[in-house]
C-alpha cells in the first residue's frame, strides 16, 4: 500500500501542489492590480511559443518547449504593456487584445509550418498529465532517503519545486516595493522607488510559474489557481500578507482535495472509473471560492464604504 | 505669450521648486504650456484655475509622473534627482482603490520606506513616527482599521501622513481639500500652516475660487498656460481670472477684488 502511494500518489500530490501554490502567490498581486486574466493570457500564448520553438529546433525535449513558452510568454507580456500604455486602454482589454492574436498566429503558424502533423495534444495540454506523473523507482517510503531512486523522480517535479522556492524568494525580497507599486504607483513613482520594473519582475515571474506548471499539469489548474484562491483569501481577510498566506494554504487544499477526490470521488457514486485530476483541482478551487464568496467576512464591493 | 500678472521675489536657486518654460501631457496637445513658476519657500501655494486647466498635469509634470515635453524644473536649484528625499507628494485621493487590504498604519509606513529599506525589519521607532504623523491628522485611534473603512475625508488624511512621516520639506498635494468633510478640511489646513510655520513649502492644487484667498498666501493661476503668480490678492484679480475663466467666472469670486 505504502509502495503503491509513493509510487503513484506522492509525485503528484506534490507536484501539484508546488503548481498551485507557485500559481496562487504572484496571483494575489495580479488580482489586485486588476491582472488577474495574466493566467489565461500566458496559457494561450504558449502555444505560437512551442510551435516556434519545434520549427526552430525541431525538437520536442521539455527545455526546448519550456524555453519556447517561456519565451512568448514574455513576448506577450511586452506587447501587453505596449499596447496598455500606447492605447491608453485597460489592462485586461490590452490582454484580450495580444492573447488572442497571438494564439491565433500560433494557430496558422502550427498549419503553414506542418507542425500540426506532430503529436500536440489539446487534451494533455488542457488536462495536463497529473496522473502520468508517476515514480517507478520508488519501492515505498525508504526510496525518498535514496540517491539512485530519487533520480528516478519526474523531472516536473524538480521544475516546480525550484519555479515555487523563486516564486516565494521574488516575493519575499520585493515584498515592501510590491504593495506600495501595486497600492499607489504614483507615490512610488514620486518617491523614486521603480514600480514599473517592480511590475515587470511579477509579470515575469508569473510568466515563469504559469509556463512550469502548464507543462507539468495543464492549462486548467494554472487559470484556475491564478484567480480562484487568492480572490477566496481576498475574500477571508483585509490584510495583505495574511491574505497571500491564506491563497497558498487554499490553493493547496484545493491540490490535495482535488487529487483525492478525482482518485477515489467517483466510486462513492458507485462510477467505477476516476475523473481528470486537474479538472477536479480547478473545481475544488472554485467551490472554496464560492464558500468564500457566500460566507467571507471581507465581502464588499470595491471602493464601497464598510465597517469592520 | 507671458504671464499677465507676475509678483515673484525669490530668486531660482532658493526657490523649492521653479519650473522653467515646462510643456507636458499625454502626448498630443500638451495639458500644460509653456509654464514658469517659482514658488515661495516657506509659504501655502494654490494652484488654481478651472477644470481641464492642467493643475494635476503640472503637479505631475514637476515630479516626472508624466513626460515633459519642454522645459526645466528644479528644486533649490537641484534636479529632482538630488532632490528627491526632501519632496513629499500626495496623490488624489481617487488614484487609489481604498479596498487595498493594507491598514491605516501600513500606508503611513509607507512614507519611511527611505529609512526602512527593502528587508530590514520595521522597528518601534519607525512605528512611532509613523502614529506621531497620524496623530498630527487625528487618526491615531484608527491606526489599525482597513483604508476601505476609513470615510473619504479620513482616507486624505492617511494620504497626508504618509506624506508628514517622509518628514519632507517640499509638500505637493493634488487636490488635498476637494469634497472633505469640515473636520478633515479643519484637520487637513491646521498641518498645511504648521508646515509652513516650521518653515517647509506647501503646493496644493485647488479648485475652490472663494476660499483660495482664507486659506493660501499665494497662488498660481493656471488655464494649460500660467496667468498670474503671486500673493493671492495681486494674482487673483478680476482682469486675471477673467483671462483664466473666461465667462465662466464663478460669482464667489467676486469677493476677491
Amino acid at each position: 500500500m505504502d509502495a503503491v502511494f509513493v509510487q503513484l500518489s506522492l509525485p503528484p500530490l506534490v507536484i501539484g501542489v508546488c503548481a498551485a501554490v507557485a500559481c496562487a502567490l504572484p496571483g494575489n498581486f495580479l488580482l489586485l492590480r486588476r491582472q488577474a486574466m495574466l493566467g489565461d493570457a500566458v496559457a494561450h500564448v504558449v502555444l505560437p511559443g512551442l510551435v516556434l520553438a519545434f520549427v526552430v529546433t525541431g525538437s520536442l525535449a521539455a527545455p526546448v518547449m519550456i524555453g519556447g513558452a517561456l519565451g512568448a510568454a514574455l513576448l506577450s507580456v511586452a506587447l501587453i504593456e505596449a499596447v496598455r500604455r500606447l492605447g491608453r486602454i485597460e489592462p485586461g482589454a490590452a490582454m484580450g487584445a495580444v492573447f488572442t492574436t497571438l494564439f491565433a498566429i500560433g494557430v496558422v503558424l502550427l498549419e503553414v509550418t506542418g507542425a500540426s502533423g506532430v503529436h500536440l495534444d489539446v487534451e494533455h495540454a488542457l488536462m495536463g498529465n497529473l496522473e502520468s506523473l508517476i515514480w517507478f523507482d520508488a519501492t515505498g517510503w525508504a526510496s525518498l532517503l535514496d540517491p539512485a531512486a530519487l533520480a528516478g523522480l519526474p523531472p516536473q517535479l524538480g521544475r516546480m519545486a525550484a519555479v515555487l522556492f523563486m516564486v516565494i524568494l521574488v516575493l519575499w525580497l520585493l515584498r515592501r516595493p510590491l504593495a506600495v507599486a501595486t497600492f499607489d504607483e504614483g507615490f512610488a513613482r514620486a518617491t523614486g522607488q521603480r514600480p514599473g520594473l517592480v511590475g515587470m519582475i511579477l509579470v515575469a515571474l508569473s510568466a515563469a510559474a504559469a509556463v512550469t506548471a502548464f507543462e507539468a499539469v495543464g492549462a486548467i489548474i494554472v487559470i484556475a489557481m491564478f484567480t480562484a484562491p487568492p480572490a477566496a483569501a481576498r475574500l477571508l481577510t483585509g490584510r495583505l500578507w495574511t491574505q497571500v498566506r491564506l491563497s497558498a494554504l487554499i490553493a493547496a487544499i484545493s491540490a490535495i482535495l482535488g487529487y483525492v477526490l478525482a482518485g477515489h470521488g467517483p466510486l462513492w457514486f458507485g462510477i467505477p472509473h476516476a475523473v481528470s485530476a486537474a479538472g477536479m483541482i480547478a473545481v475544488v478551487a472554485g467551490i472554496i471560492l464560492a464558500g468564500a464568496a457566500a460566507f467571507g467576512p471581507h465581502r464588499r464591493r470595491s471602493g464601497a464604504f464598510v465597517t469592520s | 505669450m507671458n504671464a499677465i500678472g507676475r509678483f515673484v521675489e525669490t530668486p531660482l536657486e532658493e526657490s523649492p521648486l521653479a519650473i522653467r518654460g515646462l510643456s507636458a501631457g499625454y502626448g498630443g496637445l500638451p495639458a500644460v504650456l509653456d509654464a514658469d513658476v517659482t514658488v515661495a519657500p516657506a509659504a501655502l501655494t494654490a494652484i488654481i484655475g478651472p477644470n481641464g486647466a492642467g493643475k494635476s498635469t503640472l503637479l505631475k509634470a514637476v515630479l516626472g509622473l508624466i513626460p515633459r515635453q519642454a522645459g526645466q524644473v528644479t528644486f533649490w536649484g537641484m534636479p529632482l534627482v538630488q532632490a528627491r528625499s526632501r519632496i513629499a507628494y500626495v496623490p488624489q485621493r481617487a488614484s487609489v482603490d481604498w479596498g487595498f487590504p493594507v491598514t491605516v498604519m501600513d500606508v503611513a509606513l509607507q512614507g519611511l520606506h527611505r529609512e526602512i529599506g527593502l528587508l530590514r525589519p520595521i522597528r518601534a521607532h519607525h512605528r512611532a513616527r509613523a502614529q506621531q504623523a497620524l496623530e498630527r491628522v487625528g487618526l491615531a485611534e484608527l491606526a489599525h482599521r482597513q483604508i476601505g473603512a476609513l470615510s473619504g475625508g479620513q482616507q486624505q488624511r492617511v494620504f497626508l501622513a504618509r506624506a508628514l512621516a517622509q518628514g519632507a520639506d517640499l509638500f505637493l498635494l493634488d487636490e488635498p481639500l476637494a469634497g472633505v468633510d469640515a473636520a478633515t478640511e479643519d484637520a487637513i489646513l491646521a498641518v498645511l500652516r504648521a508646515l509652513r510655520d516650521e518653515g517647509r513649502t506647501v503646493v496644493a492644487v485647488h479648485h475652490d475660487l472663494s476660499t483660495v484667498a482664507a486659506w493660501f498666501d499665494r497662488a498660481v493661476l493656471l488655464n494649460r498656460r500660467v496667468l498670474a503668480e503671486g500673493p493671492v490678492g495681486l494674482a487673483l484679480t478680476a482682469r486675471t481670472l477673467q483671462g483664466a475663466y473666461g465667462g465662466r467666472l464663478p460669482a464667489e469670486a467676486g469677493g476677491l477684488r
